[in-house]
């Protein structure tokens, strides 16, 4: 039973950094509808621009995550403005391919400023364990849960209620409607680039605590599609279901199963769920007309 | 030249011809030649990197097929090589069979592999057949690492030097030839299915599938069958590639691969045969171009040689970005644009 609850524990600290890290592509693609390979990158960039804070220029951490989140902000709506908005209306492969190699390009520049070697990340989030059912757990799995829950829970409320959500929500929906309804869309496509670095700085930062900053981060982009193929491409609340869920399949598999199979487990959810429910457990099916 | 004042066409089989002016015959000649001459004057760094692209320029072919022709993305491609190259390499080995035998057991295994992992593209598109591909990457490479008994898993397979009449092929210049002739018979053979019905189905379907569907297309065949020539390309890159490097280890097949594959795709012409070979001699030229310079630097710059890859890895991603924002159709479209200008001369257009 204590292992029971461990394996658990484990797993929903995994499924709620996976969480965090599928948010900021789950907020690309409902506002934009574009798949953001980078998204990964953009984690491992937000991880070393809070080292270089701390370690290079000894900030305090807060301080060091708020300017390292402005610095995500302006690479986030550069991004947009440069590289995704002279594609606006090419094919699918494009805007794929096009952040590919965008994601290529940033772990290229990670590589030239920061160096291939992992580092040591300043932790600041106590390391030790506490016990819980029997079972012991360490304490920075638990914040990760708890900050993944809190960011999430206000993500979701952003879109919901706030003013700048609902727009968004307006342009993913139909941007000629909403350019109609006097709605700047492309405030909205730079608003939603920049909420996407934020989540990723904030994300990057949380994940770097417990395993360390390196390019290796960026590894996270990939592991991303499970989560948000089963949540559903454009659902918040699917990527916290979909995160637990793929974070316990992982770790249970690893436990029970082994044989190096956790690693694939996600993939074949990936194909069963799109075979069977292409827009996932959350996501709104779009119908296609000629 | 005659071209100038437009074609005449006096009957079907002139319409369909494949080339139509002397001036298309005259560039294949100059083609074939500088073919022929280039493996006695590259330097052995340079005749490799011809053999790497002349491989390449297969498997891009086959992507071509797929992507740029039948509208389906994939990124499961370094899945397909995989498929391809373990298959022909386990024929040959295991079996003791001729390395032909090889190669074509593993196109059609290839191409069979493929068209299971096309079935999602029945009910997916776009964006989402992009994942599913990508997913079926990760199982088939998860497979080759795991299935030790068969593939060798982690440790690399070695493959013996094929005998081509009682002589190993060995060296570059060798594989130079056979490398070029599968190429050619690729592009000839790629070229002609975009000539016949089943090519006009694939074009038909990347445009608007519903309403190719709605005139009569049998979607569910097509698309099947787009996967299965694709991939099948793909294996006979694969198999190459197993027999050219003579070891076959999973680290040859990874995401970076079919990323790379469709890389070669974007920046020679989507929908262009020419264009993927363009493409697939651009993205290996590249890389080790920025090599040879870094070498050349060494001595001025000593920095370079260990920020190197990632040099090479810069340029791979601001090469892909800057060819989908200023030049969408590649390669493809800025020969045709010379060709327009040469041939409109001295007038704009």
């Amino acid at each position: 039973m204590a292992e029971l609850i461990q394996l658990s524990i484990n797993g929903l600290a995994n499924g709620s950094i996976l969480a965090l890290a599928a948010l900021g592509f789950v907020i690309i693609y409902k506002a934009t509808g574009v798949i953001n390979f980078a998204q990964g990158q953009f984690l491992a960039i937000g991880a070393y621009l809070v080292y270089t804070g701390v370690q290079v220029f000894h900030l305090p951490w807060p301080l060091a995550i708020l300017l390292a989140m402005a610095a995500g902000v302006v690479i986030g709506v550069s991004v947009e403005r440069f590289v995704l908005r002279p594609l606006v209306g090419e094919q699918a492969v494009a805007v794929i391919m096009v952040t590919i190699g965008l994601a290529a390009f940033l772990q290229a520049v990670v590589q030239l400023i920061w160096g291939t070697t992992p580092l040591e990340f300043p932790r600041f989030i106590p390391a030790g364990t506490i016990t819980l059912a029997g079972a012991t757990v360490p304490v920075d799995r638990l914040v990760a849960i708890a900050v993944a829950a809190v960011l999430l829970t206000a993500f979701s409320w952003f879109f919901r209620r706030s003013r700048s959500g609902i727009a968004m929500r307006a342009v993913a929906d139909d941007q000629q409607a909403a350019l109609v309804m006097g709605i700047s869309v492309r405030r909205v496509f730079a608003l939603s680039w920049a909420l996407a670095a934020v989540s990723a700085v904030a994300g990057g930062a949380l994940v770097a605590n417990i395993l360390g900053v390196s390019g290796d981060l960026a590894a996270f982009g990939l592991v991303v599609f499970p989560v948000v193929i089963l949540g559903g491409l454009d659902s918040i609340s699917g990527t916290i279901v979909g995160g637990a869920v793929i974070g316990l399949l992982m770790t249970f598999t690893a436990r029970y199963v082994g044989g190096g199979l956790q690693t694939v487990v996600p993939f074949v959810v990936v194909v069963l769920v799109l075979l069977t429910k292409p827009y996932g457990l959350f996501g709104q099916a779009r119908i296609e007309r000629v | 030249m005659g071209t100038a004042t437009g074609l005449y066409h006096r009957s079907y089989a002139e319409v369909l011809a494949l080339r139509q002016t002397r001036a298309e015959y005259a560039r294949l000649a100059l083609l074939g030649i500088a073919l022929a001459v280039a493996p006695f004057v590259l330097p052995p760094v340079w005749l490799r990197v011809a053999c790497q692209a002349g491989i390449a320029a297969i498997g891009a072919i086959g992507l071509n097929i797929l992507t740029g022709y039948t509208g389906q993305i994939s990124l499961g491609q370094g899945g397909f090589l995989a498929v391809g190259a373990y298959t022909s390499a386990i024929v040959v080995t295991r079996m003791d069979l001729p390395t032909p035998v090889g190669i074509v057991a593993g196109i059609a295994l290839a191409a069979l592999v493929g068209a299971f992992f096309g079935l999602p593209a029945l009910r997916l598109k776009g964006l989402y057949l992009a994942i599913a591909t990508l997913a079926s990457q990760e199982i088939v490479l998860w497979v080759v690492r795991n299935w030790s008994a068969v593939t060798g898993g982690a440790s690399s397979l070695l493959v013996p030097a094929p005998r081509v009449l009682g002589f190993p092929l060995r060296s570059d210049f060798a594989w130079y030839w056979v490398i070029v002739a599968c190429g050619a018979a690729a592009a000839l053979a790629a070229t002609n299915l975009f000539r016949t019905g089943i090519g006009r189905a694939f074009v038909a379907i990347r445009d608007q599938d519903i309403a190719a569907q709605a005139i009569g297309v049998d979607i569910v065949r097509y698309k099947v069958l787009a996967f299965a020539v694709s991939s099948g390309f793909v294996g006979l890159a694969g198999a190459l590639t197993a027999h050219y490097t003579r070891t076959v280890q999973w680290e040859q097949f990874t995401l970076d691969v079919s990323v790379l594959y469709v890389a070669m795709i974007i920046v020679g012409g989507l929908g262009s045969v020419a264009g993927s070979i363009y493409g697939a001699v651009f993205m290996l030229v590249l890389p080790a171009g920025i090599q040879q310079l870094g070498t050349a630097l060494r001595d001025d710059f000593p920095i370079i040689t260990e920020k190197l890859p990632a040099l090479q890895h810069a340029a791979f991603g601001l090469v892909i970005m800057l060819f989908l924002i200023f030049e969408p159709r590649g390669l493809a479209r800025c020969w045709q644009r010379v060709k327009d200008y040469a041939r409109l001369w001295p007038f704009r257009y």
